[in-house]
Parts: structure tokens; sequence; C-alpha cells
């Protein structure tokens, strides 16, 4: 840690060290995209984890985390902080890690913090005719600023970026997003496969894709500013419903990060719970995937077959959390529940018929010759694009991006266990259809070796009835089903927290529509939108 | 075997023995049978609905509708009344007349397709000397009431919808033809009644062998792209363009693109029959005299549904069972592989013809 000190202060002599749970440096907003781009280059940052914008009332900036993959995945948090509160600028990092684009527009969106040289300042969930900044401090909730509009948003296809002269004067200079030549076909938010309410626009040349706008936002329910008026317990049910596709796994992310914030040891029984539990959840959510691209295909039947199983799963999370969907199971120090007593049984069963209905499908849908050409050499990802903007989960992986947060940050009882990080290089919708796939058998794998091996004992640990974090920042990831899932919270030691933000991996999975579809047809958006496998109100948090 | 065309026949006797004029008696015998047709056209498309959706319940785990009457045997009536009950919206800036006719369209050129079908010995409406080539000519006609409903609704989706399927029909049916042109070339003849007469002996796809078995193979594969089903139901893709060319049809204008589509999967199938498994004709196998005597018990009537709802059932199976293909790929395939392959087989069939390789 002390290396990485030396070696900062080398590039930047000026910096300011505080020591959370991973190292924080101060940077003043002047040098901060000189020294972003010598993290990058020098040290070998190349991965832009997290943007979090955050308001401290006398000054607000941003935190931005990176992950160094060279360098065992050791991550560093970079403080920016603008003491103007109404003129904010900070200079953009988008051209540096392209997963800044989107994270940008967002904290614009939120905090109204404006990035100098970003190319596309429009805002990202809210309408642009929205008054005020929510996740601001001093916001005005009040209805009349913001009430129901009827009319449609006027100027949607208007953006422009800010320019810096160098006497430091900021100009603006406006754009239109589509020419009026374009043929833009509109998709969403009212789709049948843009699996939520998603919309895309799309300039295209008679099949052929030009450019995808993504508009985000329809669903978006501000759940990290609800969480700023709740207690820590109140606030995990959230977690289930932004990608309910991976419940636990990202609820296990909240609880794991108030844990580590309050060191808390958790029972050895109830952390084999969860693992078998994010497991399960994996299956279910790679079979839902496995469903929706093969109907997204056209293949109507693929998509029954891999429901099927997922009722089993569905089967075992309602026995044992009396839920199939948001189950709010985790708690802080634990689970809210023991085990169904036929947990192991219907476990063991999954397990054993998994393998032959894995067979079946791959000789219904994977084998099918127009569904390998349908997603063969379609929605080209490179792996230097995938780092670049942080697609981390089977997205990433089907690019040959080893990014696996069980491996690289281990947590629950993943270093105990047995299993493969699945990796294809194809860097195609087929690469990231085949990576799930596999990664159903070694979840398989993993719940194989927990099943007879649940230990006796305490489900959760002894929790103080009104949590408090200390004073601080947290951060914390786990491998949810599409992705690193990363939460992250300020407390300024109350019951309630200062700042909370989930980064969600769908989000960064959007981020790349327009990288992946340009150049490829109409029908393939729909299924690289598939193979990506984003779910919508994880974006719209 | 028992011939239609005795009841036809004998019914007009009585009408001219009543002593009115021909051209009266005529013109009550169109009107019977166009009822009949149109009644024939009803009950099928509502039987063809129910059993794609208890197919495709099958194919899927599933057991399909269930709930109205007996083995949800009457959920069709109660959709159909419910879309004959439903609005027919107005939408704003489309173009009135064009939007209204299309579906219409649609729907006669499937209608005078089913009147050409051979159902029976006896029970042939439409039949001309050049039959098979009048009802490839009708189902062109199809094509038109689609380009004019996607061009007519002044939407994104329905124009690209149409676009695709004026492609793919155009494209497609090149091999529709040939494949059918290789049967005519056996045959040597157009007329269907002569075409079905023909297979007395053993079918046309026994008696051509390998060039009618390839014919046969192609003709499927063309007849699924023509009927805009899977794996090339593109142009209402509805994971893409939500339901192509008919998106913003409503009420029973949308009713009629939704019956066209099932008739014409069962006319595509009746053509199958008609030139490959022998039409009405029970199956024949010479020298097998008790066995023939035996088949043909069973009313021509019987066969011919029979053979077309067997070949429904193999397009059904494809529906439900095969992705889509993107339309680059259909086209493609086409293209490159289908057109030059039918042509080969033409020149194989002539050739088979002319050196006498056939049964």
């Amino acid at each position: 840690m002390s290396d990485i000190k030396d070696k900062i202060l080398k590039i930047y002599p000026a910096a300011e060290f505080e020591q959370g749970d991973c190292l924080l440096v101060n940077v003043a907003e002047k040098d901060w995209h000189d020294f972003a781009a010598r993290l990058k280059n020098e040290l070998a940052f190349d991965v832009l984890s997290a943007v979090v914008g955050v308001d401290w009332k006398e000054s607000i900036g941003v935190v931005y985390y990176l992950t160094s993959t060279s360098r065992a995945w050791e991550m560093l948090a970079v403080k920016v902080v603008c003491a103007d509160r109404e003129n904010a600028y900070i200079h953009t990092v988008s051209d540096l890690w392209g997963v800044a684009n989107f994270q940008e527009r967002e904290v614009y969106d939120m905090f109204g913090i404006k990035f100098i040289d970003h190319p596309d300042m429009r805002r990202f969930f809210l309408r642009n005719d929205w008054v005020g900044n929510p996740l601001r401090k001093d916001y005005d909730a009040n209805p009349e600023l913001n009430p129901i509009r009827l009319e449609d948003e006027k100027d949607e296809d208007n953006t422009y970026t800010l320019e810096e002269d160098e006497n430091g004067n900021v100009k603006r200079r406006d754009y239109k997003v589509f020419q009026a030549e374009d043929y833009v076909v509109n998709i969403g938010p009212q789709h049948p496969s843009t699996h939520g309410v998603m919309r895309f626009r799309a300039a295209v040349d008679g099949e052929t894709v030009k450019k995808v706008d993504v508009v985000s936002g329809y669903i978006h329910r501000g759940i990290e500013k609800l969480c700023e008026g709740l207690t820590y317990p109140q606030m995990l049910h959230f977690t289930d419903r932004m990608d309910y596709m991976s419940a636990h796994q990202n609820r296990h992310c909240l609880c794991l990060c108030i844990e580590k914030a309050l060191g808390l040891e958790v029972p050895r029984r109830a952390k084999v719970i969860r693992t078998m539990m994010d497991e399960l959840m994996r299956i279910s959510s790679h079979l839902l995937s496995f469903g929706c691209t093969a109907m997204d295909l056209g293949a109507t039947t693929a998509f029954f077959y891999g429901f099927r199983e997922r009722e089993m799963v569905l089967d075992i999370f309602e026995r044992t959390c009396g839920a199939r969907m948001s189950m709010n199971y985790n708690v802080i120090g634990g689970v809210i529940a023991d085990l169904h007593p036929d947990f192991r049984k219907d476990v063991k069963h999954l397990i054993e018929i998994m393998p032959s209905r894995l067979k079946e499908y791959h000789k219904v849908f994977t084998g099918n010759i127009i569904a390998q050409n349908r997603l063969k050499k379609v929605g080209h990802l490179s792996k230097e694009d995938a780092v670049n903007y942080a697609i981390t989960g089977p997205s990433g992986r089907g690019s040959g991006w080893s990014c696996d947060c069980r491996k690289k940050h281990p947590y629950g009882v993943y270093s105990e266990v047995e299993f493969d990080e699945v990796l294809e290089y194809g860097c195609d919708s087929f690469a990231r259809y085949m990576v799930r796939m596999r990664e159903i058998e070694q979840s398989l794998r993993i719940l194989e070796q927990l099943v007879d091996n649940i230990p006796e004992g305490e489900i959760r640990a002894q929790v103080p009835k009104v949590v408090k974090l200390p004073a601080g920042s947290y951060y914390q990831q786990v491998e949810a089903s599409r992705g690193t899932f990363g939460v992250f919270i300020e407390s300024t030691g109350e019951k309630n927290p200062y700042r909370v933000h989930f980064q969600s991996p769908c989000f960064n999975l959007v981020g790349v529509m327009n990288l992946t579809c340009t150049g490829y047809m109409i029908a393939d958006l729909i299924t690289i939108g598939a193979a990506l496998d984003f779910v919508i109100p994880d974006i719209d948090r | 075997m028992f011939d239609f065309g005795i009841w036809t026949s004998e019914f007009n006797r009585f009408l001219l023995g009543t002593g009115m004029a021909e051209w009266l008696a005529v013109l009550i015998e169109c009107i019977i049978i166009a009822v009949l047709v149109l009644g024939a056209y009803t009950v099928l498309a509502l039987f063809y609905i129910l059993y794609e959706r208890k197919l495709c319940a099958w194919f899927q785990c599933r057991l399909g509708p269930m709930r109205v009457g007996k083995w949800g045997l009457l959920q069709v009536f109660a959709d159909m009344f419910k879309i004959l009950i439903k609005e027919l919206i107005e939408l704003k800036g489309t173009d009135k007349f064009l939007f209204k006719l299309a579906p219409y369209l649609v729907i006669t050129s499937s209608v005078v397709m089913l009147a050409c079908l051979p159902w029976g010995r006896g029970l042939q409406i439409i039949d001309y000397n050049i039959g098979i080539f009048f009802v490839l000519a009708v189902s062109s006609v199809g094509v038109l009431g689609i380009l004019l409903a996607g061009w007519s609704s002044n939407n994104k989706y329905t124009l690209i919808g149409a676009m695709r399927s004026g492609a793919q029909m155009v494209s497609y049916e090149l091999s529709l033809g040939l494949a059918i042109l290789t049967i005519v070339v056996f045959a040597g003849t157009l007329n269907i009644n002569e075409l079905v007469m023909q297979q007395d002996k053993a079918w046309f796809i026994f008696r051509g062998h390998i060039p009618a078995i390839i014919a046969f193979i192609i003709y499927v594969i063309a007849a699924t792209a023509e009927t805009n089903r899977g794996p090339f139901d593109l142009p209402e893709a509805e994971h893409e363009l939500t339901a192509g060319y008919h998106t913003e049809y409503s009420g029973i204008h949308f009713g009629f693109f939704y019956l066209a589509e099932y008739l014409n999967l069962f006319i595509v199938s009746g053509i199958a029959t008609l030139m490959f498994l022998g039409g009405w004709m029970p199956l024949h196998v010479p020298g097998w005299d008790g066995f023939n005597a035996v088949m043909n018990w069973i009313p021509s009537i019987v066969w011919f549904v029979g053979k077309a709802f067997f070949i429904s059932y193999v397009i059904i199976w494809f529906k439900w069972t095969f992705p889509r293909v993107r339309i680059d790929q259909m086209l493609a395939f086409e293209w490159k592989y289908l057109m030059p392959f039918s042509l080969a087989n033409l020149i194989l069939m002539a050739v088979f013809v002319a050196l006498g390789w056939h049964f």
C-alpha cells in the first residue's frame, strides 16, 4: 500500500491521502485530468469501477473508484472537490475511460456538476426540463416545481459540449444528436424486447444501424435518494428491486458493506447459506437470460424450456425465503430465516437434473444453425473496449476479460470452494451466451460442494438495535449475475446514511450499446441487447 | 371412389328442370358456392388457430387454451367474437383509402386460392387449364396488400416490415415457382384436375423420386417463407418490429390479416399436397390391388384435408423450433442456395423426363 502511495506522490506531489477501506487520494480539480491520464497510463489503473457524486454541503464533488487489473485488482479512490457549488465544473475523463461517459452524465443529472469536454452533456435519467438536481442536499422536492408533465420532452435531439479556452473560460457548443437526414427508428420504452422500459433511438440506413442513442430513466425510482432518509436495515429491501435477477447478490453486497463498516463477523452458517443463495440466483438469472435470448431470436419454445427449470429454483427460494421474487433474505449480520427442511433435498434434485437439461438446451437452441448464425460475429466487443467500458460479468468474460469478483476479491465462502472462472474469447454475442451457459455448470459445482457442508450454528450475528456506521466512506463489490455490483456508503455516524450509491453492472452494459450495435442490423440490435442481458430497473435505480 | 360431381350435376339438372333460365341457375349456383367457400374459409381458419395453439403448447410443455369449452375448443369462437366487436381505430396521418383496402386485398387473394384447391373427387370450384399458374399469380396479389398496409400506416415499423415482406415474397416466389415447375415438367400439364388424375398410379413424390423429393423440400422451405412463418417471420418479427406491417390495424381489419395468414398456411399445404402427395388421390401402390381398394374406401376429401393438415403440422413444427433468420441471411439463403439449387433440380427433372428415368 505504501508502495502505491510513493508512486502517486512521484507523479503528483500535492496528493493528500486518506485511509479508508481503500486508499483515497484528494486531487485538485485543475490537476485531475492529467493525474487521471497518468494513473491510467503509468500506474495501470485501467478500470474505472465507479463514479460517485457526493454533496458535502459546503462543497460538492465526485469520488472515482479505480481498479488496476494488472496489480491484483488493487483499488484506489480519488476525490475531486469543487468549492463553488453553483458553478461546479470538473474535467471529464470519458476520453480515458469510456465508461465515464454515461457515469458522468448521471452525476450531472443528479448533482448538476458539469463536465468540461464531455462529448454529450445531456441529463441521463430526468427530462431536460426538470428543475433541480435531486441528489443535492439543497434539492427542493416541491411537486409544484416539477409537476407531472403531459407533453413530450422538447428538443430531445439537442445536446452540447463544454469547451475550455486557454484563459479558463468555459464555452458551450451546441449540436444535434441525430442529423436531419438520419432515419431514426424509435425502439421502446414500450417494446416487446427491450426487457423493460428502456428506449433506444436508432438511426438506420436501410436495415443497418448507424447510431444508437440510449434514453433512460422511465422507471427511475430515486432509490439512492430514498436511502438517505432511511435507516440501514430499512434500506436493505431496495437492493432486491434493482436487478431483481440478482436480488440475493445485490443484498449480499449491501450487507457486506454495512458489516465491513461495523466490523461485524458473520456466522459461518450464514456465509454458506448466502453463497448458496447467490449461486441459485445466478442459475435462475442465467436461465432467464437463456430464455430471453432464445425468445428475442424468435425461438419461443426454448424460452419455455429455460423457464421450466427456473421454476424449480424459484420454488427453492419460495420455500426458504417466502417469496419467489424480491426475497428480502439477507439481513445485516446474516440471513433472516433458517433454511427450509427440504432445502438440501431440493438443491440436490436441481443439481441432479440440470446437466441433462443443459444438454437439451444445447440440442434445441445452441446447436441450431440459425441461432449460431444470428449470434456469432455479431456485437463485437474487444477485450480493450470491455475493460475501457468496465463491462464486467458474463458479458466481459465473453470478451476474454478475467473479471470475476468472486476470484478477485473473494467474499462469502468463495475462497474455499473450487470453481472455474468461465472465459470465452469470441468477443461476440455467442461468446456471452456461452459464458452464461457454462457458468450455470460452475454454479452447480459450487452448490454441489456446499450442499452437504452447511455447518450448524447461528444464522445471524448479534447486531445492535440501532445500526450506526462509523463516519467514513465504504465501498464493497460482489459478483452479481450480470457483473460487478458495487455499493458506496458515506456515513456521518448517524443512523441513516449520508450518501448511498449503487454501482450497477447493467448501467455500464447499456453504455456499449452504441459501440456494439453500430454497423449491424436492426434485428441484431435486439439480440445484442439480449446477449448483453441488461435489466432495466438496475439501470434506473 | 365417390365422385362429388354427381351431386353437383344433379343439383344443376334439378335447377334447370324447374324451368328457370340458365343464367339464373348459374347465378344461384355461384352464390351457393361463394357461401360455402366463405364458410369453409372461416371454419378452417378457426380450426387452424386452435390447431397451432394446441400444437405449440404441446411443443412448449404447456396445455394451451383449456378454459373455454372442453379442452378449450370454444376458445377460438370467443376470440373471433372479440375481434368482430372490436373498434376499427382510425389513425391520424394514414392514407385512409389504402389503409382500408389493404386487408381486403390480402383476404381476397387467399379466398381465391382456396377456391382453386382440389378438395375431393369432383369437388373443385375453379378448374382452368392453367390452374396452378393461376394460383401462383393470385398469391402475388397478397403481397401487394401487405406492402400497402405497411406503407399506408405511416409508421416506421410497418414500413420496415412491409419492405422486408416485399423482398421476402418476391425472392421466395422464385423457388416456389421453380419447385412447382419441376412437377409441371414431369406431369406435362398445368390443369389441377389432370395433375391429380395423373397421380392415380402413385403420387408424384414417388413417381418422380429424386428430383421430386428435392423439389418437395425446396417447396416446403419456400412455402414457409411465402406464408411469413417462422423461421422466416421477419415481416412481423414481434421482437424487433412489434407486429410488422399490421402494427396499426385493429378489429376485423387485423383479423383479416390474421385469418389470411392461417389460411395461407392451409393453402400452401394444399398445393404441396396437390403437387407432390396426390391431391385428394388415395395412397396407391401399383400392384397391390387389395390395398388400393381399401384406401379408396376413405373419402377423397379426408385424404386431401388430412394430407394438408400433416404438411401444416410440419410447417408449424418449424416455427416453434427454429429461431428467426436475419434479413440478409434470408435473402442470401434464397439467392445463393435455394434458387440455384431449384434451377439445377429443374434441369435434373427435365433430364429424367427426357430419358424416362421415372415410374
